[in-house]
């Protein structure tokens, strides 16, 4: 890279790290302060493990996030098999643009929608409260559906159809045909569709704020109840253990990640030929 | 024998779509539905257009310079989180296009470290960095207390427009990049070459060939970035004056007052206007491909 080049790439980092490594530095504060750093402490981490409150909510958003995931994924992954059968044009247009919709939709008018159904449904059964976890579950199923789908159906397409005709014609039934042959070929789309369910679930706030009841909190909402009143640094010692659990997925995720194994094999491979030499 | 083989296969793929289908009815469309149901019923449920008139007629009077106005409420609400929308997705195009190109002209190494640290913020809940910035931009936080160490003034920047289009930028950056340089890194490399050869220069290649080639890319970023700032509503809140200030401010304030009806008459306007204006832009890209 030339040398503007690098310096842009510098000025991008900064403005994207500079607000992320002023919540790790002054999470180790000993003060109040977020402006002034007078001491090492690891006060504000005792802190946040003794807030039972937000410990649950890292609890609860963990829950809600597998359940979602492993739904929406199963649900999914049906479905993408399904639209890729469909014949009729019609059909596959309406199925196209129905799953769209909560991709383009602001997820305020997703959660609005969704709770607006929820109350008017739970008024008909004269409910007081009808927002609770299931209701949660069903949102959060529903915005992570297009994001599995949009990833299994391009492995469909790219499977070739030979392979499960194939396997009957050597005497496998339907089902064995597909749980044997097109499954390991779709798996990678399935695996990705698992992975951004989850994070998506994790990350939600907006809809989670319209869907939740009073008794479920997830940790976006336990944030946002936080930040309402003045702030206390547990919250940058709670956002600094989050940016290094991603730290350690990535680097692990990475280190697993076929490309970088093949990297390394090779810089190794050269390694050895040099040394040889 | 076979023939019933594969005509089960059919059967179970129908079935497959199935819990989708209905899953897709209930809590997608009929959830719309809804919306619209609430927009145009008071509270008794009966059939109503106040809702709506009231979103273009209320009024409230704001005092500046010149005197006290009196504003239609929710009109302005809308046009300032147009504007400053429209604002923070110019700012991320600006760099972000630039920056995109950069990544996808990298090494291969040096492009996967570049996408990985830009998703890194991503994954950071959104909440605590746009709170980040709230300690930042503060009268008496870390943006000031560093002008005063280089001896330069204090600004007052927290409570402005400016300080929400800040936030909006550092959240939604990344929705900008990453569409932009996915397009561009398929981008054959050959075709640059064949400009070149034919005589374009530098800014010929990129206005001729590199940017109708990435609109796609700059398309799903601009509505990546462009939709969610419409609809924000915490980062006014925190980096706003915290009033009802953009459209999202406003659902979520009716919402919070339990005034259903309202907040699904806002919520609606919001969803048609959103529609009408993607659809011209797609027929803008449209067109532009033809050409």
């Amino acid at each position: 890279m030339k040398t503007a080049s690098k310096i842009y790439t510098g000025l991008v980092m900064l403005f994207l790290f500079a607000p992320i490594a002023i919540l790790l530095v002054f999470s180790f504060n000993d003060s109040k302060s977020l402006s002034v750093f007078s001491e090492f402490s690891l006060h504000w981490y005792r802190e946040l493990f003794r807030d039972s409150e937000t410990l649950g909510a890292v609890r609860n958003t963990l829950v809600l996030a597998v359940c979602a995931a492993l739904l929406s994924t199963a649900m999914g992954t049906a479905a993408a098999v399904g639209i890729h059968k469909l014949k009729s044009r019609y059909m596959r247009a309406v199925m196209d643009t129905v799953t769209n919709i909560p991709m383009i939709n602001p997820d305020i008018i997703t959660g609005i929608s969704l709770m607006l159904m929820f109350v008017f449904v739970g008024r008909l059964f004269g409910a007081a409260t009808s927002l609770n976890f299931a209701t949660m579950l069903i949102a959060h199923i529903t915005f992570c559906l297009p994001y599995v789908i949009l990833q299994v159906l391009p492995k469909l397409q790219q499977m070739d159809k030979a392979l499960p005709e194939a396997a009957m014609d050597l005497g496998c039934t339907p089902m064995r045909a597909f749980l044997k042959v097109e499954v390991p070929e779709i798996m990678p789309g399935i695996v990705t569709g698992l992975i951004m369910a989850f994070t998506l679930s994790l990350d939600d706030f907006v809809i989670s704020y319209f869907t939740s009841g009073n008794g479920f909190q997830t940790l976006p909402i336990r944030i946002y109840n936080m930040t309402k009143k003045t702030v206390t640094p547990k919250m940058y010692a709670l956002a600094t253990i989050i940016f290094f659990v991603i730290l350690f997925l990535l680097l692990l995720s990475n280190l697993t990640d076929a490309d970088t194994v093949q990297a390394v094999r090779t810089a190794r491979e050269k390694k050895k030929a040099k040394n040889k030499a | 024998m076979k023939k019933k083989a594969s005509g089960n296969l059919t059967l179970i793929r129908r079935l497959a779509l199935a819990p989708y289908s209905f899953w897709a009815a209930l809590f997608i469309v009929v959830p719309l539905i809804f919306v619209a149901y609430y927009a145009f019923t008071d509270l008794q449920f009966r059939f109503t257009t106040d809702n709506i008139t009231r979103f273009f007629t209320a009024t409230s009077t704001v005092a500046d310079e010149t005197g006290e106005h009196e504003v239609r409420t929710y009109v302005l609400i809308f046009l300032r989180s147009l504007k400053l929308a429209v604002i923070s997705t110019v700012i991320c195009l600006i760099f972000g296009y630039p920056f995109a190109y950069l990544i996808s002209k990298a090494g291969a190494r040096t492009q996967s470290i570049l996408i990985t640290l830009i998703m890194i913020p991503m994954w950071m809940n959104f909440l605590i960095r746009t709170y980040a910035w709230m300690t930042i931009l503060q009268d008496t936080g870390i943006l000031n207390g560093f002008l005063g160490m280089l001896g330069l003034g204090r600004i007052h920047i927290i409570g402005t427009e400016s300080a929400v289009v800040i936030g909006m930028v550092y959240d939604y950056f990344p929705y900008m990049i990453l569409p932009i340089y996915s397009v561009m890194a398929k981008m054959d490399v050959k075709l640059l070459e064949a400009a070149r050869d034919l005589g374009c220069n530098g800014v010929g290649v990129l206005r001729r060939v590199i940017w109708p080639l990435s609109l796609p890319g700059v398309i799903s970023g601009v509505t990546m970035v462009l939709i969610p700032s419409i609809s924000t509503f915490y980062i006014s809140q925190k980096l706003g004056n915290g009033k009802f200030y953009l459209i999202g401010d406003a659902i979520e304030g009716q919402y919070a007052a339990n005034n259903l009806h309202f907040a699904a008459a806002i919520a609606f306007i919001l969803m048609v206007i959103l529609l009408i204006g993607m659809a011209f832009m797609q027929r803008f890209a449209n067109k532009r491909a033809a050409v």
